[in-house]
């Protein structure tokens, strides 16, 4: 019997930095109480900047720890940066909302951090337990963290929703993956893919056929997390039903992870089978993008219409994996980054909604905000002339790599279908730069909005205003996380 | 040649005045005259710098001049290249020509947002420039889209009663026809690996493929022209935009779709626009005829010249795809002349619409006993729209016909009928709101040209005569790159082999599969 050694754990030091921590601030929490909220609010923000600096300190190369469950390479360590930056810009921007609307209570900052360090495990997954284990740490903490204010119907519904259809949803891939490893025997995504590699490109034998069917199953259950159509039901109801803090870390952080595992798993073990999945994925990127134009425009409240722009963004950058290049996958790691820095933007300026101390969430309730409130117009005209994809705004950046990687595999009819939803998408981002702007102003919102949301409105507004400018680091970043998916 | 980069000095002046007006701070008075003067200055200097660059244009090459050139996504082959020919140098000039004279009008006319307003109009001239002297690709696409947002703004915040409708329509119609540009950029930037546009210019296309881009292509500049039956767009915009916001828009705005078909449709794909050039005059020919119709039965004065403004530039489109050196010069020539002319029109309403507040025709007559000098300047720019000897009116469209009569008969004598509606129309406006009895009460105490509009008005009809009277400098300027455009046109024809006609049901057989 072979001597045991001891895992690498400096491999996986972030993780074990947070897991570690994030208990310390749970038993700080119990014995403080409620009071301490804000303190723990700041000591996450801490722990989530010391894990950021300990992820892009940590060595770059290819490696795996804990007998092949866990790996660290370029691909995680730029996913990791945007969920921990994604992460911590919700906390910080979530401050004020958490104080003022009864949901002061200490296990907030941390169930987002429990929630953070799944996302963290799931990147790094190289192994189906992996997956599981790391998805449903992040699952369960986001099941409570859509219920906190348990004294609002709506954020109840929110809660029960997701929950409800996150563990059919979870069902499903858990079913996938046992088809999965009783076809090939393994659960550690290097096996896998070596014994779908034996099994050459025969893809009528009944191995195969099971194989298939568990791809099949893990494939919904992630469509399922990034909330691509046909699984994207959940998604308008729980982005409205929500507190609104928890709303803007649902659209950063979770979706950014869920999409570096969609990555990770269909490019790693089940690269062989690119031409099967390769369907799957261009459907659920064109119902995505079509479903995201149309269903939003009929939408009157803000988050709902979000909730539906937020399916239109990821599939667009769904175009991307289809293409199934490196180019392609760069394209889709851009398209997140960006993605993520417009939305975070975006809540920051509906939390910004407030009349009288109430949150208020109807597109109305914007209407002359150009006037009443300039700077905050102009951040929300800058997202939403962004999220249309018009230049010189990063948004526009983000759809280009996309669709040059479709255009690249001569997949000319999505990238048609892109570009004209794209258009018809235009038509609501620029109904909410009408409300603001061309509509009679109606009464102002509370000011001033706080010195965390501004800085967010700033920082986001200037990134998403000048991504033109200086476009290397997140470019290269990207390039070299992709090219790590293509051995 | 120096160094100073005066290409992206003029580009970015505007930007920087822009930001300098965000700092202005102040009550709302103070802000809003120290706007104007901001724009104002800036604009001027952005003029003044402008000029250097016919000063020192080399009217003996068709080389691109003034070159600027720094990577700026160097991994995909694209960079920040600026450059000048005889083409592009007079659409520039007229933007920086333009943009002062629309801030001056709106001095009394826009009260509401006045650093917003002037902000937008600096940012638009930024993109405006830019559009003309981008060498790449890319940056076209970024500067040609990019001023949606600004004319949006606009048009939605300071236009008339349909603003919204009109606002959304703009900007749709053109995002829909510019996506797919982006598409037929993104195939070209694959097939190549770059999007420089000279190096683009020596690639040779298979004529399939020439096809299916000159179509994408076609699909943005025909809206932005906008070629019939992709103009509707075009009067709602004009009648409730803001003066200047027309004066912007027909002046400038619908020239980047000629200058599109000029710098990347006529010399890239030379065969399939020898291929499309029926369908172009079929269209062309329509919108002369058509829309000078149209326009004759207009009651809004801002609608008529909205719809002569499609007219004339469909006599444009005519004279570009002839592929004769008369034709696109004429073209060329005419697209400058109706951006003075056309411009000059929206402030002769403006200037009325100002006083009265109303833009139907009917309001109106009997002008001249009141308002002299006002009478003589629309008489001028009237007879030049129409095309008089002696004005710039005429030295285009006469070149254009010169141009037409060498490739097709019919065209040029359906084409010479919109002229002599076009005549129609503008005479029967001038006389219904000029001449006339001075009957209506209101008007008895209106009041003629003040010194700022004069002041406004002086440079257009000076331009309008001496571009009549003595085009030779413009054409000078232009001559040398239309030559090189029709050689190189030429030259690529021989390189593409087949014919397009025969391949283009096999294009679409496959495309069909």
């Amino acid at each position: 019997m072979a001597e045991f050694t001891a895992p690498d754990y400096l491999t996986a030091l972030p993780e074990i930095f947070l897991a570690a921590i994030s208990l310390i601030f749970l038993m700080i929490g119990v014995f403080a109480g409620n009071r301490s909220t804000k303190l723990l609010t700041w000591l996450c923000v801490a722990a989530m900047s010391a894990a950021f600096i300990m992820v892009l300190a940590g060595s770059h190369s290819y490696s795996t720890t804990f007998f092949g469950m866990f790996v660290s390479d370029s691909f995680s360590i730029f996913m990791k940066c945007l969920v921990l930056i994604g992460a911590a810009v919700t906390l910080i921007m979530g401050m004020g909302f958490v104080k003022r609307e009864n949901m002061n209570r200490f296990e907030f900052p941390v169930l987002i951090l429990f929630a953070t360090l799944g996302m963290l495990l799931m990147i790094s997954a190289n192994d189906l337990i992996a997956l599981y284990v790391g998805l449903e740490l992040q699952s369960l903490s986001l099941y409570i963290v859509a219920a906190f204010r348990r004294e609002s119907l709506r954020s109840s519904e929110a809660g029960l929703k997701y929950f409800v259809l996150g563990a059919l949803s979870s069902g499903l891939l858990l079913y996938g993956c046992s088809m999965v490893y009783g076809f090939t025997g393994f659960t550690g995504f290097d096996e896998i893919a070596a014994a779908i590699g034996h099994g050459g490109g025969d893809t009528h034998s009944a191995t195969a056929i099971g194989i298939l069917i568990g791809l099949v199953f893990i494939t919904a259950a992630l469509a399922f997390k990034v909330s691509a159509v046909p699984f994207h039901m959940w998604t308008p109801d729980v982005y409205e039903g929500a507190p609104t803090p928890v709303t803007a870390f649902f659209a950063a952080a979770p979706k950014i992870a869920a999409m570096a595992l969609l990555l990770r798993v269909l490019l790693g073990p089940f690269h062989e089978l690119l031409v099967q999945w390769d369907q799957i994925i261009v459907f659920i990127s064109i119902a995505s993008m079509a479903l995201g134009a149309f269903a939003a425009i009929g939408q009157s409240n803000i988050k709902r219409l979000i909730a539906y722009s937020s399916i239109g963004h990821i599939g667009y950058a769904l175009v991307g994996l289809a293409a199934g290049t490196p180019e392609g996958v760069r394209g889709v790691l851009i398209y997140l980054a960006i993605y993520m820095v417009m939305s975070l933007g975006t809540f920051a300026c509906i939390l910004a909604m407030r009349r009288r101390g109430q949150m208020v969430e109807k597109i109305e309730d914007l209407a002359g905000l150009s006037k009443s409130n300039p700077p905050v117009a102009l951040a929300l005209a800058i997202f939403m002339f962004s999220m249309a994809g018009i230049p010189p705004m990063a948004g526009f950046f983000g759809k280009l790599y996309v669709f040059l990687a479709a255009i690249e595999e001569g997949m000319y009819g999505l990238a048609i279908i892109g570009v004209l939803t794209s258009a018809v998408g235009a038509y609501y981002y620029i109904r909410i730069v009408k409300v603001m702007y061309f509509d009679k102003p109606v009464e102002s919102f509370d000011k001033p909005i706080g010195m965390e949301l501004s800085s967010v409105l700033v920082g986001t507004g200037v990134v998403t205003l000048f991504f033109f400018a200086y476009p290397t680091p997140v470019l290269e970043g990207a390039q070299a996380a992709a090219a790590l998916l293509f051995p | 040649m120096t160094d100073w980069p005066i290409l992206s000095t003029v580009t970015f002046l505007p930007l920087l005045g822009a930001a300098f007006i965000l700092l202005i701070r102040g009550n709302e008075a103070t802000v809003a005259r120290n706007s104007r003067h901001v724009a104002l200055w800036t604009t001027v200097a952005t003029f003044a710098i402008s000029l250097l660059l016919i000063a020192g244009f080399d009217t003996t090459t068709a080389e691109f001049q003034f070159e600027e050139f720094t990577p700026w996504l160097p991994e995909f082959g694209i960079g920040y290249h600026l450059g000048i020919d005889g083409i592009s140098v007079f659409f520039l000039l007229l933007t920086t020509f333009l943009v002062p004279i629309c801030i001056i009008s709106c001095w009394q006319a826009v009260q509401t947002r006045v650093r917003e307003y002037m902000i937008a109009f600096l940012v638009l001239e930024t993109f405006m420039v830019g559009v003309f002297c981008s060498l790449d690709l890319m940056m076209f696409y970024i500067f040609f889209e990019g001023q949606l947002i600004p004319m949006f703004l606009i048009i939605g915040i300071w236009g008339g009663a349909r603003r919204v409708y009109s606002a959304y329509k703009f900007f749709l119609y053109t995002l829909v026809g510019s996506v797919l540009f982006l598409l037929a950029i993104l195939f070209m930037y694959f097939q190549t690996g770059t999007t420089d546009i000279p190096a683009l210019m020596s690639h040779v296309w298979t004529p399939a493929m020439q096809t299916w881009l000159w179509l994408a292509l076609f699909a943005s500049f025909a809206v932005k022209l906008p070629m019939w039956p992709f103009h509707t767009w075009l009067p709602d915009a004009h009648v409730e935009a803001p003066t200047a916001g027309s004066v912007i828009l027909a002046g400038i705005l619908l020239k980047m779709g000629g200058y599109g078909f000029l710098r990347f449709s006529l010399p890239m794909f030379p065969d399939a626009s020898e291929f499309f050039m029926p369908f172009i005059f079929a269209l062309s020919v329509v919108a002369v005829i058509y829309t000078s119709l149209v326009a004759l039965m207009q009651q809004d004065m801002k609608k008529l010249i909205a719809y002569s403004s499609v007219a004339h530039m469909g006599i444009v489109t005519i004279g570009l795809f002839t592929f004769t050196g008369q034709g696109i010069e004429g073209g060329i020539f005419q697209m400058l002349s109706h951006g003075v002319l056309s411009a000059a029109l929206f402030l002769i309403v403006g200037v009325i619409y100002d006083r009265m507040h109303s833009r139907e025709i009917a309001a109106y007559g009997g002008l001249v006993h009141r308002m002299p000098v006002y009478a003589f300047v629309f008489m001028v720019i009237m007879l030049a729209s129409i095309g008089l000897p002696a004005t710039s009116g005429f030295v285009g469209e006469f070149l254009i016909f010169v141009g037409v009569f060498q490739v097709n008969t019919w065209v040029a004598m359906l084409g010479l009928t919109g002229v002599i509606l076009g005549a129609a129309y503008m005479l029967w406006l001038y006389r219904r709101v000029i001449f006339g009895e001075l009957t209506k009460e209101n008007l008895k105490s209106i009041k003629d040209l003040n010194m700022r509009e004069i002041g406004f008005f002086a440079p257009l009809v000076v331009l309008a005569l001496f571009m009549g009277i003595y085009p030779k400098p413009f054409l000078d300027v232009l001559h040398v790159s239309v030559e090189n455009l029709i050689a190189q046109t030429e030259m690529a024809r021989m390189g593409g082999a087949e014919v397009v006609a025969d391949l283009v049901p096999d294009a679409l057989a496959k495309v069909l599969r």
